[in-house]
């Protein structure tokens, strides 16, 4: 489908808003102290998020306490968080739990949860990769054992977003009928949670062991195609993220490259590094298109959806690793340290990358929609 | 131009009707109707009443053009050859030529009768046009002119062409230039066919050996023919940045994609295979990026905020393009090695019958994508310096006059 892509002045004054928002409570100094700590967001930080500005409920409808909003604003969101390398739940909570409820969950669970996600009080996250290490639904092998009230799950996930401080985890898990949707609340017995090393400390990763756990089903039948959905509108909103740090990587060299004087000139005035900013610019602007395409398609539910969204997650990764990278070598020396924020860019663009299936994963899902 | 005349879409459409009953495509051939279309000021709505316009916007040219399709089968579009005559010599004539040049010569460019063509690059100019060394020497009320152009499209089926000179070799390179409208049967011009990678000549090479041209056909004032220039240059660049098909998977990848289809699939492995279907892949994204880029810049200009999305598309599309042959050669294998359109120089194009053999001459024709109407080391300056602010390099020739300067 083609899409107008036109933002409105509403839009604008969203973005206006959050961008001042984190500005003042997601600055460097912010995201130094989240990335340091072992829960790795701000709950007074949270709190407002989601009583003030209404984000941990955007696309929550209004019926489940949310804000209603769709994917145009929500990609306008997250293009701020990515440039402000939030430290937060959302992504977990109110992007991917917010979207496998709505998607995959019966009424009385979406009734539960999704009021408590979006007041900030309930935080909930979904454990779907597994330590083979694959992103599509063949990669579910922990199955549910069990029927009605006497659901078990034992298995290991990992790679849970923010798995270690959510107040409930949505488990994908295998069924007799395909793939279906479990939840196991954080106090449940048999389960260990575990912190990982991150290589990207601004975004918590967990990994989670299930030994008999009693889970309860939220959805009913295969939930396969569903949740294929799901993934494909994260990963839309993933890539939008991707945006907004790629577009911060291209700021902060230009800014740096107008200022750094080496023999004699700044360094921007070389071929160079300006036509590396240029290309940076060609790639940034091309990711923007990518990301848009696959969140106008998410908001108009358009039957491309899959497509699109594997092809921004595609190419929004790539874009912003080399963004990121650029990033580096345009600030030389300066670039390599600890106390510059080059390398906080860097490495969330790497995690990024690799966060749902790389851009091979997703190429691979386009050539197949698309017939290559 | 003063501020444009108010008439309504059906005011426009019926004057488009009245031409219709005077004059229709069905009976008419081209240059008897697009005279008609001229003097009934509907051959280009933006221009002054007079001069084959009404006053409009530039935007109603569309609502002509789609009355006439209602109502004709038969639709006499602009003629291949006037492209540069219409879309650069009509508005430069308009706005810097006497009463008598626009009497005489704005309704045989629209009618198709004269074919112009442009006349900057030079061997020694490439994209520092500027530097140009064309020169132009004044004798009584002539001007005499002796140089080489190249790369001019067109310029063997042209009566007219615009050529930019050297009047004045002692100030720096951009004030010594003046604008000229060269007669192209005058004595002294030869026109050359330039063969090119293609075997083809879509371009030729101009020499003139004391050409004389009358001063009045000077367009603009004596070393202000850069600023003339520019105008038309500026057109130029927005008529090659087209940015791509409007349609998903159409253009050009439509054509990969059947190349992919067609390949011999027993001649490569399955590890060559799944590299082969990833390039692919990654030219499908490109293209389809591409597109959404163009129509997020429409979007941006309808919303009257256009950003950084227009400025990109000329540089990303020339460098797309190329990747995207490669790969067709690359996927078609050792039928790669044959080219079946043929090297036999000639001028114009040829007959490309399949995907296959317009992947192959795409292959070679596509390298000029990065030179043609700004290198993509210009395009690399144009946007680091005026998209994202960057100094501009020291320049060496600055406020030196053009005999002083290095050239090769």
């Amino acid at each position: 489908m083609a899409f107008e892509f036109t933002f409105t002045e509403e839009h604008d004054e969203l973005r206006a808003t959050v961008r001042a928002f984190l500005e003042e409570r997601s600055d460097e100094n912010a995201v130094r102290e989240q990335m340091a700590s072992e829960t790795g967001f701000d709950p007074d930080v949270w709190a407002q998020m989601a009583e003030q500005i209404g984000l941990a409920g955007l696309i929550i409808p209004e019926e489940h306490g949310g804000a209603g909003m769709g994917y145009v604003e929500l990609l306008v969101v997250m293009e701020e968080m990515g440039r402000a390398l939030l430290c937060s739940p959302f992504l977990s909570s109110a992007v991917f739990a917010a979207n496998a409820l709505q998607s995959c969950a019966d009424e009385a669970t979406q009734k539960e949860l999704l009021a408590g996600i979006a007041a900030g009080e309930t935080r909930v996250t979904v454990a779907h990769a597994e330590p083979n290490g694959r992103w599509d639904l063949d990669g579910i092998q922990l199955s549910a054992t069990g029927s009605g009230g006497n659901v078990t799950l034992t298995g290991t996930k990992t790679f849970v977003l923010d798995g270690h401080t959510a107040d409930v985890i949505l488990v994908a898990a295998r069924t007799p009928q395909g793939i279906g949707l479990f939840r196991v609340n954080a106090d449940a017995s048999g389960l260990r949670r575990t912190a990982l090393p991150e290589l990207d400390l601004t975004r918590k990763l967990a990994q989670l062991e299930f030994a008999s756990t009693p889970a309860t089903p939220v959805s009913q039948g295969d939930q396969s195609a569903a949740f294929a959905r799901v993934l494909a509108l994260v990963v839309a909103a993933l890539s939008a993220e991707q945006v907004g740090g790629a577009q911060k990587c291209l700021d902060m060299a230009v800014e740096y490259a107008k200022t750094r004087l080496q023999f004699g000139r700044p360094i921007g005035s070389y071929q160079g590094i300006k036509h590396k900013c240029a290309d940076m610019l060609v790639a940034v602007e091309f990711a923007k298109s990518a990301a848009y395409n696959a969140c106008f398609a998410a908001a108009e539910d358009d039957p491309d959806l899959i497509e699109s969204a594997s092809l921004a997650k595609a190419y929004c990764s790539e874009s912003y690793f080399h963004a990121a990278a650029d990033n580096i070598q345009i600030h030389g020396g300066m670039g390599f340290t600890w106390e510059h924020p080059a390398h906080l860019y860097f490495k969330r663009a790497k995690a990024s990358e690799l966060l749902f299936g790389d851009p091979s994963h997703h190429r691979e899902i386009v050539a197949r929609e698309v017939g290559i | 131009m003063p501020d444009h005349i108010q008439m309504s879409e059906d005011e426009l459409r019926e004057r488009t009707r009245a031409l219709l009953e005077e004059v229709h495509p069905e009976t008419t051939e081209a240059i008897p109707f697009r005279r008609k279309q001229y003097e009934h000021g509907l051959a280009w709505v933006h221009f002054p009443e007079g001069h084959g316009g009404l006053g409009l916007s530039p935007k109603m040219n569309v609502i002509v053009q789609d009355e006439i399709g209602k109502h004709s089968k038969v639709v006499h579009q602009d003629p291949g050859a006037s492209i540069i005559g219409i879309g650069m010599g009509a508005p430069v004539v308009l706005t810097y030529g006497t009463d008598e040049m626009k009497r005489d010569m704005l309704p045989r460019i629209f009618s198709g009768e004269d074919v112009w063509c442009q006349m900057f690059s030079e061997p020694s100019a490439g994209s520092d046009v500027a530097g140009l060394a064309m020169r132009a020497e004044r004798d009584g009320d002539e001007w005499v002119v002796n140089g080489q152009k190249v790369w001019t499209t067109v310029a063997h089926l042209s009566r007219w062409g615009m050529l930019l000179a050297r009047t004045n070799p002692d100030v720096p390179k951009h004030d010594g230039l003046s604008y000229f409208v060269l007669d192209m049967q005058a004595p002294g011009v030869e026109v050359r066919p330039l063969y090119q990678i293609t075997g083809e000549a879509e371009f030729n090479e101009v020499f003139l050996t004391d050409v004389r041209i009358p001063h009045d056909r000077m367009l603009g004032k004596e070393g202000q023919g850069w600023n003339v220039a520019i105008t038309t240059l500026m057109n130029e660049r927005v008529a090659i940045g087209g940015g791509g098909s409007k349609k998903k998977g159409g253009g050009g990848i439509a054509q990969l994609l059947k190349v992919w289809n067609d390949r011999n699939k027993d001649a490569s492995s399955p590890a060559q295979e799944a590299i082969l279907r990833d390039r692919m892949t990654q030219a499908w994204i490109e293209n389809e990026l591409l597109r959404v880029t163009s129509q997020r810049a429409r979007a941006a200009q309808k919303s009257g905020t256009p950003g950084p999305e227009g400025s990109v598309s000329k540089l990303a599309q020339a460098e797309i393009h190329k990747r995207m042959w490669e790969l067709g050669v690359d996927v078609m294998g050792a039928t790669g090695l044959t080219f079946e359109a043929g090297y036999e120089l000639r001028q114009g194009y040829g007959s490309l019958n399949s995907a296959l053999e317009l992947a192959k001459y795409q292959f070679l024709r596509s390298r000029a994508n990065s030179i043609e109407g700004g290198t993509s080391e210009i395009m690399r300056n144009i946007l680091g310096e005026r998209v994202l602010g960057l100094p501009g390099e020291p320049r060496v020739d600055k406020n030196v006059a053009w005999k002083d300067v290095p050239r090769s």
